[in-house]
């Protein structure tokens, strides 16, 4: 068998795992055994990518696969995590909070709610037996398992994930918060598949987060599958905080009908290799897909962003933007794809990536990438890579404020395009108060959790327009 | 007869935006087309040039005697038909000059005569820029690219003069005017008229009437013309306001 | 046609016949296939010497174990590389006797072109003495040139009276590994043209391969070598516009230019290779390694070039900034209709201090065909205050096409600067009903929207090809629109 001849320590417990897992869970939800099953042998066939594939091409995984990780496939005493997860909380943002850990749902008592108006919320591994049907019609349909490799091995072997459902018309007022954090004993291997299905006319905002408690190495593969349906709003944000030890691939996969609005958010604040892939069908008239990204990198950090945009139908629109800052020996890769199919006539399209490169020592590889079959479109694109503007820097030095100071606002001004687009108040201060630390290089130890507890302490950020 | 509207209908995706119109223009005539916003005066010369969009259901226009609505709208522009654009288009990359030349050449070539020579072209160009007072800057440039409200106006204007059509309709040609812009404009077009060509022009406010005297003037309402007279009528249109053909209409139609 | 050009025409044939150019050509055994036996023939044929062949030998060696590449956005049918004839065997065409024989469309497009009668019976392979015409020609500029002591003189020639030139400057650019298409023209070049300008000399003429490369009617594998030594200057013009009605014909040629401290190299090329019938029968697949070397301090090589023919392109002609200060710059028109593809860009490669480059693009496609611009801009640590700026614009004319962009762009220095745009649109309705207001027919109104949404390079053109270059444009797009 291929995997036996793979030296990739990381693939060696993979048939074993798949072995406990898919005898383990779900199975009352007839057609999950033969889908992983499925998704194993694709897994199989494609093994872990490589450099020498194109969307790879600049992403090096070989250092985070020669660990020899666990997969939490013994369960643990909830008790003894529900300390730990349960304190903290954003400031100021009153939402609802999941919490996976270790890749398993973390529950009090109940690990599936319904709220209020018929809103489903909690463990996908106990939606399986409640609610196949609703499963059944949205789950694996999304996720490519037979050219992912990352799909198929999510597919394979995920523990748990979150489920939500948000039935016709219903708008979910506060924020969803789902966070996944890292950080356990040992070198935790963590497969979380998550289905979000909006019907028709919802409302929903969703932010996962990504977090480490300590300085433990993980490797993590999210797959976040997501319906909306006609006329429903999806407001997504990945925050993503993890130590310099982790990994993390965190797909999502999103299909839109008629009318349909995504705006996902990427806020990419610290991680030893994070790589993102977002993947959107516009699949009704009028859907409409806002794809933003800021990422902070430094030291010997990874970050890959990758989107696809498949513009499948006539009248939608797309809008990409990427903003990184990288400093040390930092490298980024984005890779965005607009794809508009031959009939999709007035696609508004667009895609950008800028960057700023602090040192000789920093890479960017960007591919802003564009694949146009129909005429009656605009779409345009642009990547630029460069650096804090000179005549910026003495100009607003020259008004008094020292340098590092100037620095700092203009690289903020750089990030804030994207920053100011999270649509929630607590959020949005929250984020750029953290955007701020982190360019001053003070996100600390506590702050490696984007739920840190401690009041966000303000900064003398601003300029005083009395010196101007 | 130079153009004659008869009973014109004119959709716009179902919507029927003119509504049985009647027009007709002789040769040496001005006539000013009033009438408030979303009237439907834009559509009527849209209509005329031959921009694509609308959907014609009832009447016909002919020009010279020859059914208009049957030609390409380039072969309206030779058979010597202008619109002076609201909102003149910019294209990058072409220059006024080769832009005027072909147009002008293309013209010539469908009446038949020889295309005119580089000398000629240039000669016209620096007589009929003088005319609204361009300056060869603009001429220099790309077709209408980084121009001003004004100058755009101006150089619409000044391409009038270079083709010498025969029926000019100038589509709310003072909007976004200053009033030297505005009379120099007006003394353009009125520098151009002879007893063989004829005017229409579209407007909103009575002020450009000040300086272009129209012979006819009509009110465009609800996508008819509902009152026509001579010069006097833009005054009362002026001093009573739209709202005086609101009622008028009303009080009719009872 | 008139009498009087019949009988010229007929005339012409026979002298052809009666100096025995034909006779000439039979005595070459065409050789079909590619064994390194085929190599060594070559290479005996022009009585090259022994460095030469290892060279060759080696380049098969290595093409052998590679593979046609497939990355490109190309649907490229199947390439059977036996079934090439990889020397003096030009797929001879039956000789037409008169220019009424040729296809009237064909015709049409001359006129269209401007090109005089002469050489429309030249170029439809009517057998004229055109071929003599161009020899003459040539004549005159080596002796012109080689008052100022510059070289310019077929690749053999250089072989033969250059050899040290040649050896020292072969595969500078394009090593013989470089890519499958090249390793293969490494190995089976039949002739082309070589240049050097020596130190301080400024060219007084612009160096064209237009004649040579008709009167060859041979040249599926030439290459081409031009120097520019310290402080030279050179503008050097390569015309394609030689149609050819065949089955599918694979060229694939190697440009290689290397500046020196304070050289200039100016290449303009004007591609208008046959696309292939209507229906996507036939045409020229064109794949084409092009590169230059900014050696020295100060240099700088700018690739302009016009790209309506041929039925699939494979081409990115690019620079390598070696030297500190050194420029690239690579302007860029391609037109594809019908089933055309062309998949074509540049690569700027920042190695020195201070290096600038600039990329200008504009892509126009329609009918079915496609058309990708797949670029690299990769600037090295070592390239600091380093600046490129790229701009790569799609234009589509019909709704049965495709556009595509593919910028690789890597940034690994804190002081350079990257810029990438691009756009893709359609004609606006707007713009061409502001024309046709004007009394201009749509298909002169789409080409003037064209040639002046392709002007920021059709301006970088030398004026004799600039001319030219925007007629293609605009015959290239006829019957796309409407």
């Amino acid at each position: 068998m291929k995997i036996e001849k793979n030296a990739i320590p990381a693939l060696k417990n993979i048939p074993h795992w798949f072995d406990i897992v898919s005898d383990k869970n779900g199975n009352s939800f007839t057609g999950l055994r033969a889908y992983r099953q499925s998704a194993f042998e694709d897994f199989n066939r494609l093994g872990f990518p490589n450099k020498k594939m194109e969307k790879w091409r600049h992403t090096d995984l070989s250092a985070s696969l020669s660990f020899d990780y666990s997969l939490a496939t013994q369960d643990f005493n909830m008790q003894d995590v529900l300390s730990d997860v349960f304190e903290c909380d954003v400031h100021d943002l009153e939402s609802f909070v999941v919490n996976l850990y270790k890749g398993r749902f973390v529950f009090k008592e109940n690990n599936l709610f319904t709220l209020p108006k018929g809103v489903i919320v909690g463990s996908i591994s106990a939606a399986f037996d409640q609610y196949p049907e609703l499963i059944e019609k949205h789950f694996g349909k999304y996720g490519k398992t037979d050219k992912n490799a990352f799909h198929a091995l999510n597919s394979a072997l995920f523990l748990d994930g979150l489920f939500v459902y948000v039935p016709k018309n219903v708008i979910v007022e506060k924020p969803l918060q789902l966070i996944n954090a890292v950080g356990a004993s040992d070198d935790v291997f963590v497969q979380n598949r998550n289905l979000i299905v909006l019907e028709e006319g919802s409302q929903l905002t969703l932010i996962h987060c990504d977090d480490s408690y300590n300085y433990k190495r993980s490797f993590t593969n999210s797959l976040t599958e997501v319906f909306i349906g006609d006329n429903a709003s999806l407001d997504h944000y990945r925050l993503q905080n993890i130590n310099n030890n982790s990994t993390l691939i965190s797909s999502l996969v999103v299909e839109q009908e008629r009318n349909a609005q995504l705006s996902t958010n990427s806020i990419i604040l610290n991680g030893g290799l994070i790589r993102n892939e977002t993947y959107t069908k516009l699949n009704g008239e009028g859907a409409n897909a806002s794809i933003l990204g800021v990422y902070l990198a430094d030291k010997n950090q990874h970050i890959d962003n990758q989107v696809f945009v498949d513009h499948a139908v006539p009248n939608c629109t797309s809008n990409e933007q990427f903003k990184g800052i990288l400093d040390d020996y930092a490298r980024a890769v984005f890779n965005g794809h607009i794809l508009v199919r031959k009939d999709a006539q007035k696609t508004l399209a667009y895609q950008n990536n800028a960057n700023i490169i602090l040192t000789d020592k920093a890479v960017i590889n960007t591919k802003p990438f564009l694949e146009i079959y129909a005429d009656d479109v605009k779409c345009s694109h642009g990547a630029t890579v460069g650096q804090l503007d000179e005549n910026a820097l003495f100009y607003i030095r020259q008004r008094g404020i020292s340098e590092d100071n100037a620095r700092m606002l203009l690289m903020y001004a750089f990030a804030a395009d994207v920053t100011q687009e999270i649509k929630i108040d607590s959020l949005r201060d929250r984020i750029e108060d953290m955007v701020k630390k982190r360019l001053r290089g003070e996100l600390s130890i506590c702050d490696q959790c984007v739920l840190q507890c401690s009041s966000p302490e303000k900064y003398n950020f601003e300029i005083d327009m009395s010196k101007i | 007869m130079l153009l004659q509207v008869k009973n014109l209908h004119v959709s716009i995706n179902g919507k029927e935006i003119l509504k049985g119109v009647n027009l007709e223009v002789n040769k040496g005539e001005v006539h000013a087309i009033m009438g408030p916003n979303g009237t439907g005066k834009s559509t009527l010369a849209a209509v005329i040039a031959g921009k694509n969009g609308y959907e014609i259901t009832q009447g016909e226009i002919l020009y010279n005697g020859k059914n208009l609505l049957d030609m390409p709208p380039e072969v309206r522009a030779q058979e010597g038909i202008f619109l002076g654009f609201q909102y003149p288009v910019e294209i990058p990359g072409v220059s006024m000059t080769n832009f005027m030349r072909t147009a002008l050449n293309e013209i010539r070539k469908y009446h038949g005569q020889e295309p005119m020579s580089a000398k000629d072209f240039l000669a016209r160009m620096t007589e009929k820029k003088d005319l609204v007072e361009l300056t060869s800057k603009l001429t220099n440039r790309s077709v209408n690219e980084g121009f001003s409200g004004g100058e755009k106006k101006k150089n619409e204007i000044f391409q009038m003069a270079m083709l010498d059509p025969q029926l000019s309709i100038l589509d709310e040609t003072d909007s976004g005017l200053d009033i030297d812009a505005l009379r120099i404009v007006a003394h353009g077009v009125n520098k151009l008229k002879t007893k063989e060509n004829a005017t229409v022009v579209i407007t909103h406010y009575q002020r450009l009437l000040d300086y272009i005297v129209p012979d006819f003037v009509h009110v465009l309402f609800e996508g008819k013309v509902v009152l026509s007279g001579g010069k006097e009528l833009a005054l009362e249109l002026e001093e009573k306001g739209y709202d005086w053909i609101k009622k008028e209409t009303e009080n009719h139609s009872k | 046609m008139a009498q009087d050009d019949k009988q010229l025409i007929q005339e012409v044939t026979q002298s052809e016949y009666k100096y025995g150019f034909i006779t000439n050509i039979e005595t070459e055994t065409a050789i079909k296939g590619l064994t390194e036996d085929t190599i060594r023939f070559i290479s005996l044929k022009k009585t090259e010497p022994e460095w030469l062949l290892e060279y060759r030998l080696k380049a098969f060696a290595k093409w052998k174990e590679m593979k046609q590449p497939n990355w490109a956005q190309l649907k490229i049918p199947e390439i059977d590389f036996q079934e090439i004839i990889y020397y003096a065997a030009p797929k001879r065409k039956k000789e037409l006797e008169s220019l009424d024989q040729v296809d009237p469309e064909l015709l049409d497009t001359f006129n269209k072109l401007g090109i005089s009668l002469d050489e429309q019976k030249r170029l439809s392979g009517v057998a004229v003495d055109a071929v003599i015409d161009s020899v003459s020609v040539k004549t005159t500029f080596t002796e012109t040139l080689s008052k100022h002591g510059i070289l310019f003189c077929s690749f053999s020639e250089a072989v033969k009276n250059h050899p040290d030139l040649v050896k020292k400057y072969l595969g500078m650019a394009v090593p013989p590994s470089d890519n499958f298409f090249a390793a293969l023209n490494t190995a089976v070049f039949s002739d082309g043209s070589f240049c050097f300008i020596p130190k301080g000399v400024r060219s007084p003429m612009e160096l064209s391969t237009y004649f040579r490369i008709n009167a060859a009617n041979t040249g599926q594998f030439e290459r081409t070598l031009i120097i520019a030594d310290e402080g030279s200057y050179v503008s050097y013009m390569e015309g394609c516009t030689a149609p050819q009605r065949d089955e599918n014909q694979l060229h694939a040629a190697v440009v290689e230019i290397i500046a020196m401290k304070d050289a200039e190299v100016k290449y303009s090329t004007v591609q208008n290779w046959y696309p292939g019938d209507k229906n996507g029968r036939g045409g020229i697949f064109n794949f084409v390694t092009k590169r230059g070397i900014c050696k020295g301090d100060h240099s700088k090589i700018s690739w302009t070039q016009v790209e309506t023919g041929s039925a699939i392109t494979w081409k990115y002609p690019s620079c390598i900034l070696s030297g500190d200060n050194s420029i690239g710059e690579f302007y860029s028109v391609a037109v594809t209709n019908n089933h055309q593809q062309a998949d074509t860009g540049s690569k700027m490669i920042h190695l020195g201090k201070n290096t600038k480059s600039t990329i200008i693009s504009k892509g126009i496609s329609a009918g079915q065909s496609q058309n990708s611009y797949r670029g690299l801009v990769k600037m090295t640590k070592r390239a600091t205050n380093s600046r490129n700026f790229s701009q790569c614009d799609s234009l589509l004319l019909g709704d049965k096409c495709g556009a595509h962009t593919f910028p690789y762009i890597e940034g690994a220095n804190k002081s350079s600067i990257i810029e990438h745009e691009a756009t893709t649109s359609k004609i606006s309705e707007d713009q061409l009903f502001y024309c046709q207001q004007r009394g201009i027919n749509q298909e002169s109104a789409v080409g003037l929207i064209v040639n002046g949404y392709a002007k920021e390079v059709l301006n970088k053109l030398p004026m004799e090809f600039a001319v030219e270059a925007q007629k293609l444009l605009s015959i290239s797009l006829e019957g796309s629109v409407g």
